[in-house]
């Protein structure tokens, strides 16, 4: 027992939980992004699979790492725009199109990597980001090796938390988005495009689901495999309502998350077998499922959510 | 009217033959209007005459389909809110267009400034909305959240959006609907003091004590149609009354009502809340031969009383006692049962089934009986005749029994539930906003057939937010508020003032309620 508690005592196991977070938190801040903004994006499990895909195969070619990153956000935005079109003027079941976005996105990548490389029988690799320690912060005892000694895609991670913060609070266009996803009519009466705002949103929040299914091809592994994002983005729709629609809140989910994730995997390891590891891989799960129950049952939701802005005609 | 201005009358929005429809419908037939500075306009009409299409129209929210719209001289271009923002028009919509989880300040902001700009001018928005609210009556905090508002404050909100964009000419679509008597007076106190300071006033509505009291002219919209316009000092109530409805207005003559034994007692009920409030210790007594109106503003606690008589909500505590009896279980199966007619407060969403046909849905609280079965299978034939009783009876405009609910009129709609309700001649009848939406001659329709069954003997409950409607039916006035029920009041006791405070509140005893 004293086994199962000293592992939440070791660095290596934090700096695990970060890194199996930041994917999540970038998923989590794009759904939360368009929930906000009244749509829900079911596609985000096969728009971070095609921003996996199209990340990795950028460097692969011989891009910049950076690159690849801006590709996968380009690729994520492009099916963040099919998804608006669809859901936004001509106001298609949310439900509907999303799960067709992620059936979309997930097979037409397999059939790319497939014609792409048709040959290949391991996974290529390529070289991806490396960790990296900031001056200074990564001294501070305890927090600065967990949280100040990663790859630089999760300090993007961290900065896109207080990005998304900062514009939904602070800024103009920060407040036309959280007015479109309570009130639309509110947005429009203003003289505001309620149509270029929520498509606007989908597609930001599109971006960075791509981002985050890359941030395994090119951060967490080198190479990409068939079913690699395996229901993180579904995950990431939960955190966002057990984080009720707020950034700051996500974030914690993300990380809570990502630890029992971690902590499972250690736990694993020290029962050696006694117990069937599909236990521990569900433990994740459940407990996420009991603090949503706990949680989310008095989160105010967006008014908005789900329901297409018809304008004019009666 | 201004005067500090050279010219007196500077015509500051001109609208020239707009027409609009819809489908088959037309909604405006080629309109004409102006406005000038410093003037409230009044636009007069029944729900259907096309007032609010013309204001959507003017606003950008529809394009016309033909006409002009002249701002200040320059014309506006059409189905564009952002350029109807720009040239100063301010709208306030019946269905208010706030964003409820965010700031008082952060609505009135909203597209005020750039989009993409890292500031958001809070100190200095707050300050201009701070002047804005001291100059002109409309007192709120800016930092408040619109959910913790009050209806009469939400409006306010709407009103500053518009003034905080240097509105010149605005537009109030039916606002004093959701208004206690007080509120109105504070709006129309804002109003003066607008029109004091240069602004234009377009004011829609269909109350003409309303529109004696705040208004410079009168347009009176019919049918889509230009009814005619009057200098509202010039025109009597009774002229505009028949602009607006096209003949004579009907008037239901009511007599005095002769009480006679309590057929319905609600005896110390709480209830759980079903979007408004709950009700809490509620006692009250409906008498046959009698008319009970109960006033309030929407949301306190209308909707579980009407689902509790109708036995749709359960009780959480007390009695409901019927023809003296304790109710063991009330259900709407037992409502029926011992003669209950109901007239529900939405008619689309639990009144009728608009895709299904008139006769399916007038025997849909009776089909069990034997009237409408044989060897227990629906007897059709017996169900057309009643629907056709029904059509001929209540003078419902429809093709046949065979008519999907949904084509017909609110007005025909609310005919056909009537005679549902009051096939039988129940002796407890709940009618929940029996009239609204509806148009007069639908109005005065629905009225007469509740006296005539208060003259009969049966005991109703006439459940309304409009005080008018309470005033003239009911021989004895409940308030609600929050949930619980002031004393009971006699006809003509209380004034619409003193009725007012008691919709705020004011005067309720805490604890326990009492009517008899």
């Amino acid at each position: 027992m004293n086994e199962a508690l000293e592992i939440l005592f070791t660095a290596s196991f934090w700096v695990a939980a970060i890194r199996i977070a930041s994917p999540l938190i970038f998923a989590t801040m794009g759904e939360l992004i368009c929930e906000r903004a009244g749509v829900l994006n079911l596609g985000i499990e096969g728009i971070m699979v095609a921003g996996a895909f199209t990340g990795w195969f950028t460097v692969y070619m011989g891009g910049d790492l950076w690159t690849g990153v801006l590709v996968a956000a380009l690729t994520g935005a492009m099916f963040g725009l099919l998804h608006g079109f669809l859901t936004v003027p001509l106001g298609l079941s949310q439900h509907v199109t999303g799960i067709g976005i992620t059936l979309l996105a997930s097979s037409l990548t397999y059939f790319t990597y497939r014609i792409l490389l048709p040959e290949v029988s391991s996974p290529p690799k390529i070289e991806p980001f490396q960790p990296f320690a900031v001056p200074v912060l990564s001294d501070i005892p305890v927090l600065g090796p967990t949280l100040f000694n990663q790859t630089p895609l999760t300090y993007l991670a961290y900065f896109t938390v207080a990005a998304v913060a900062f514009v939904f609070y602070r800024t103009p266009v920060g407040v036309a988005v959280r007015a479109v996803g309570e009130n639309p009519s509110a947005v429009e009466a203003q003289g505001i495009s309620v149509t270029a705002v929520r498509i606007g949103a989908v597609m930001v929040g599109s971006a960075l689901m791509a981002i985050g299914g890359a941030f395994l091809t090119m951060s967490a592994f080198n190479s990409f495999f068939f079913e690699m994002i395996n229901g993180r983005g579904w995950i990431a729709i939960a955190l966002v309502v057990f984080g009720s629609w707020r950034p700051g809140k996500a974030l914690i989910g993300a990380i809570l998350f990502a630890a029992f994730d971690a902590y499972q995997v250690r736990l694993q390891q020290i029962t050696g077998g006694v117990i069937p590891y599909q236990i521990f891989l569900m433990m994740p799960f459940v407990l996420s499922i009991v603090a949503l129950v706990v949680v989310a049952r008095r989160a105010t939701y967006p008014k908005a959510l789900m329901i297409p802005y018809q304008k004019g005609e009666r | 009217m201004d005067a500090n201005n050279g010219q007196e009358a500077e015509a500051v929005l001109r609208l020239t033959g707009i027409t609009k429809r819809f489908g088959p419908l037309v909604a405006n037939d080629a309109i004409s209007l102006s406005l000038k500075r410093g003037e409230v306009v009044a636009l007069l009409g029944e729900n259907g005459a096309g007032k609010t299409t013309l204001m959507n129209i003017l606003f950008g929210h529809y394009t016309a389909d033909e006409g002009d719209i002249e701002v200040f001289g320059k014309t506006l271009p059409p189905g564009d809110p952002h350029a109807a923002l720009a040239a100063g028009i301010g709208m306030v919509h019946q269905h208010f267009t706030l964003a409820d989880q965010m700031t008082v300040l952060e609505n009135i902001v909203l597209g005020t400034q750039p989009l993409w700009s890292f500031n958001l001018g809070k100190g200095a928005a707050r300050e201009k909305i701070r002047r804005l609210a001291a100059d002109y009556g409309l007192e709120v905090d800016p930092d408040r959240m619109i959910t913790e508002l009050s209806v009469g404050e939400r409006q306010r909100v709407e009103i500053l959006k518009a003034l905080y964009r240097e509105a010149r000419i605005l537009i109030l679509d039916e606002p004093t609907a959701v208004l206690t008597p007080m509120e109105t007076e504070a709006l129309f106190a804002t109003l003066a003091k607008l029109v004091a300071a240069g602004l234009s006033v377009i004011f829609i509505s269909h109350k003409l004590g309303e529109v004696q009291s705040v208004s410079d002219r009168v347009v009176v919209l019919r049918g889509g149609k230009l009814a005619g316009e009057r200098k509202t000092a010039d025109a009597t109530r009774r002229e505009l009354a028949e602009l607006m409805v096209g003949g004579q207005l009907p008037v239901n003559e009511i007599g005095p009502s002769s009480p006679r034994e309590c057929l319905f007692e609600l005896k110390g009920i709480s209830t759980r809340s079903l979007g408004g409030a709950a009700l809490r210790q509620v006692s009250m007594q409906l008498r046959g031969g009698e008319i009970t109106g109960l006033a309030g503003i929407s949301g306190n606690g209308q909707a579980a009383l009407a689902a509790l008589i109708s036995g749709t909500l359960e009780p959480v505590e007390g009695e409901i006692i019927v023809h003296g009896e304790k109710v063991e279980r009330w259900s709407p199966g037992a409502a029926l049962e011992r003669g209950l007619g109901r007239i529900p407060e939405d008619r689309h969403a639990t009144g009728m089934i608009g895709d299904m046909s008139v006769a399916e849905n007038v025997i849909s609280e009776a089909y069990r009986s034997s009237r409408f079965s044989r060897f227990g299978f629906l007897d059709w034939k017996a169900a057309a005749t009643f629907a056709n009783d029904i059509i001929k009876a209540y003078d419902v405009k429809c093709p046949s029994p065979d008519a999907r609910v949904r084509l017909l009129s609110g007005g025909n709609m609310q005919k056909l539930i009537l005679g549902r309700a009051l096939d039988g001649d129940p002796d407890i009848i709940l009618a929940s906003q029996p009239t609204r939406g509806l148009d007069v001659g639908a109005v005065a329709y629905v009225h007469a057939r509740l006296i005539e069954a208060r003259d009969r003997g049966a005991a109703v409950l006439l459940i309304s937010e409009d005080l008018d409607e309470i005033q003239t039916l009911s021989d004895r006035i409940l308030v609600i508020h929050r949930g619980q029920l002031s004393r009971p009041s006699l006809r003509g006791e209380l004034s619409v003032m003193e009725l007012g405070e008691l919709m705020a509140g004011h005067g309720h005893d805490e604890g326990a309620s009492h009517a008899a």
